[in-house]
């Protein structure tokens, strides 16, 4: 199976498929750097030239003091302790809250692409990992090997889980070493606020705590490859079905596109939080984004991407084994 | 002999369509096997089920004495194949793609790659990208691929299309040498007579799905080949051909010209006999037997169609 895996690995790398998702990240992620570059200067001009460090010192102060008031309720209490902490944080390791490190960078980046521009660099990917072989016949020699179909799929498969994985560790990487240009290489240990959970319509936050920002990206990862995965999973069982490329590459991205656009055009069409590529912005539940439709959770988003996987690959497999080979 | 494949009652529909029609027929050890018909008879469908890439409707199919509905992996170890083009990944280069297969069946070293390399004399060009490779030289890379795994049977379906004819030549006595020198059974298809004449020991022919005929290519021609005599007299001649046991027909054409239906072989003792009966023969002409001729004779003149 080794060689079989190394093979299709082969293919991709040789198709220059691996070359062109690299590419696209390095081209895109300095965009996404400069932009938030911007944004950064933006909010600086708009406090103003002064001393940020005073700034922050005042906050805590005036924090601190609404704290000792016994009128506030205690969970916003609780709520205020944690963002002291957070900014006693920033002054003791002398971060500037506003224009914080690469990892900072590394975190939101993933974040905001975890909907879209991942899943989009894995139907790249994954679209034409089998069609390709239907499209320019080497199909018949492939099957016509002493290897059992189903091997020969299940080797594709684990080649796109392997590619997939190792794109993502590529855009982690990138969009650090990049980002640290700018905004610098420090910040692993930044305080970051976690543990919400999201209950019917409501944010529930007692289980809120600080976790030093290399944990919270490394949640974050693990949830954007995840998501990443069953996209790949998807692609690759539309792969099997459709014959070409083409149409296989086209409806795959209108089906992400429509999840991501659904998701803000009906956000009260309640069904839809069973269709796969509304819940594919798992990192938003660790970050206590409020949910796109009511009834979302982080264990609901992962079940609904498990089965609609498994799903996938139970069809990928059955119609691989037993499909007449006829172009 | 030992047949290698064989091949029984074979049935495919497609929807409503019968496409191949209870085929049967063996290869034996050894042989070149032409599989002849025109267009559209269901050559390359027979193929495609031979090597497993479509499930027959009904019929079995054995290779090397495995079965290949029941035991798939042993019996296609057995078979090399290019079926229709020679597509190959024309991203990687010929020796790529050779190691890409070889991974794909146990015990292949590169000491056998540079082997079927060395065979079909691609040694040369093997590390350039197939993109770059001519269609004679992906279809000998198609069948360095088909003989990596040294199988008893090479299943070649209609190799000559789009070659050159210098390419077809060369293929032809590339099939020849591996035939004599690898102790390989062929299967080649086609729907030009004159090759499968030319290269095969035993012929099927196919049409509209059906095996006609399943006959050696030296009995298959020799009953039908025609050729044509410029006599004087006419009459005379005519009347002395007719009376040859093994001259089936004397067609006149014209004034002087004659088609007769006889073997190749007996033109020098006819030739004798004119002249002797002094009938002057101007002119011997062996006519290139076709298909259509064939099909004609099979069918009593139902012709192609
Ligand atoms: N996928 C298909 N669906 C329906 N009919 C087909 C299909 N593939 C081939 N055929 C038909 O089957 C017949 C035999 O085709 P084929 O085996 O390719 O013939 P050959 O190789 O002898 O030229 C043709 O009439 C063709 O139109
Ligand atoms: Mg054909």
């Amino acid at each position: 199976m080794a060689k079989l895996v190394y093979n299709e690995l082969l293919k991709m790398f040789r198709k220059k498929r691996f070359l062109v998702v690299v590419l696209i990240l390095a081209v895109l992620i300095p965009i996404f750097t400069y932009a938030q570059y911007i944004t950064v200067q933006t909010t600086i001009k708009q406090i103003g030239t002064s001393d940020w460090k005073a700034i922050l010192q005042q906050q805590i102060i005036d924090q601190e003091n609404r704290l000792t008031s016994s009128r506030v309720p205690d969970e916003w209490k609780k709520w205020t302790r944690l963002t002291i902490a957070q900014e006693k944080y920033y002054l003791k390791n002398n971060i500037n809250p506003t224009s914080p490190g690469a990892p900072t960078f590394v975190r939101k980046f993933v974040e905001e692409a975890v909907a879209l521009f991942i899943p989009l660099i894995v139907v790249i990917l994954a679209a034409d990992l089998v069609s390709s072989e239907y499209g320019n016949g080497t199909i018949k020699l492939l099957l016509t090997r002493p290897v059992a179909r189903w091997k020969v799929l299940l080797s594709k498969y684990l080649a796109l889980l392997l590619s997939v994985s190792l794109v993502m560790l590529i855009t982690g990487l990138l969009s650090y070493l990049i980002s640290g240009i700018i905004f610098g290489y420090k910040g692993w240990d930044l305080p970051v606020l976690t543990g919400f959970i999201q209950q019917g319509d409501q944010l529930i936050t007692t289980q809120v705590h600080l976790i030093p920002q290399w944990k919270y990206i490394i949640f974050a990862y693990g949830l954007a490859w995840f998501s990443a995965l069953a996209v790949g999973t998807i692609s690759f069982m539309v792969s099997v079905l459709v014959r070409n490329t083409a149409t296989s590459m086209g409806v795959m991205l209108a089906a992400v596109i429509s999840g991501s656009l659904l998701s803000q055009l009906a956000p009260t069409w309640q069904s839809l939080r069973y269709f796969i590529f509304i819940n594919l912005r798992l990192t938003d539940y660790l970050a206590g984004k409020p949910v796109i439709i009511s009834g979302m959770s982080l264990p609901f988003s992962l079940a609904m991407l498990s089965i609609w996987s498994l799903v996938a690959i139970v069809i990928a497999f059955v119609v691989f084994s037993k499909k007449d080979v006829l172009n | 002999m030992e047949a290698v494949l064989s091949v029984e009652h074979l049935t495919k529909k497609i929807g409503a369509r019968t496409i191949v029609d209870d085929v049967s027929f063996e290869v034996k050890a050894g042989e070149i096997f032409g599989f002849l018909g025109p267009n559209g008879a269901g050559k390359t469908t027979t193929i495609r089920m031979l090597v497993g890439l479509i499930r027959p409707t009904s019929g079995s199919i054995v290779i090397g004495g495995y079965n290949l509905q029941s035991d798939f992996l042993q019996a296609i170890k057995q078979v090399g194949c290019i079926v229709e083009n020679p597509e190959l990944y024309p991203y990687l280069t010929g020796r790529e793609n050779l190691e890409h297969f070889a991974r794909m069946i146990d015990g292949i070293d590169t000491k056998r790659i540079e082997e079927v390399v060395r065979l079909v004399e691609l040694d040369k060009r093997i590390d350039e990208t197939v993109k770059t490779y001519s269609l004679g030289m992906r279809q000998r890379l198609g069948i360095a691929q088909a003989l990596l795994g040294d199988p008893q049977l090479l299943i070649l379906d209609e190799p000559t299309n789009g070659l050159d004819p210098a390419g077809i030549r060369e293929l032809r006595a590339f099939i020849r040498r591996l035939s004599q020198e690898q102790s390989i059974s062929i299967f080649i298809s086609s729907h030009i007579l004159y090759e499968i004449q030319l290269l095969c020991d035993r012929v099927a022919i196919i049409s509209h799905g059906k095996v006609l005929k399943t006959a050696p290519v030296v009995q298959l021609v020799g009953e039908e080949s025609k050729v044509e005599w410029s006599v004087d007299p006419l009459p005379n001649a005519v009347s002395h051909l007719s009376n040859l046991p093994y001259i089936k027909n004397v067609e006149q054409l014209g004034k002087e010209r004659l088609m007769v239906h006889m073997p190749v072989e007996k033109i020098a003792e006819t030739n004798q006999l004119l002249l002797s009966s002094k009938i002057q023969v101007s002119a011997i002409r062996p006519m290139n037997q076709t298909l259509e001729d064939i099909f004609l004779e099979i069918t009593g003149g139902e012709g192609i169609g």
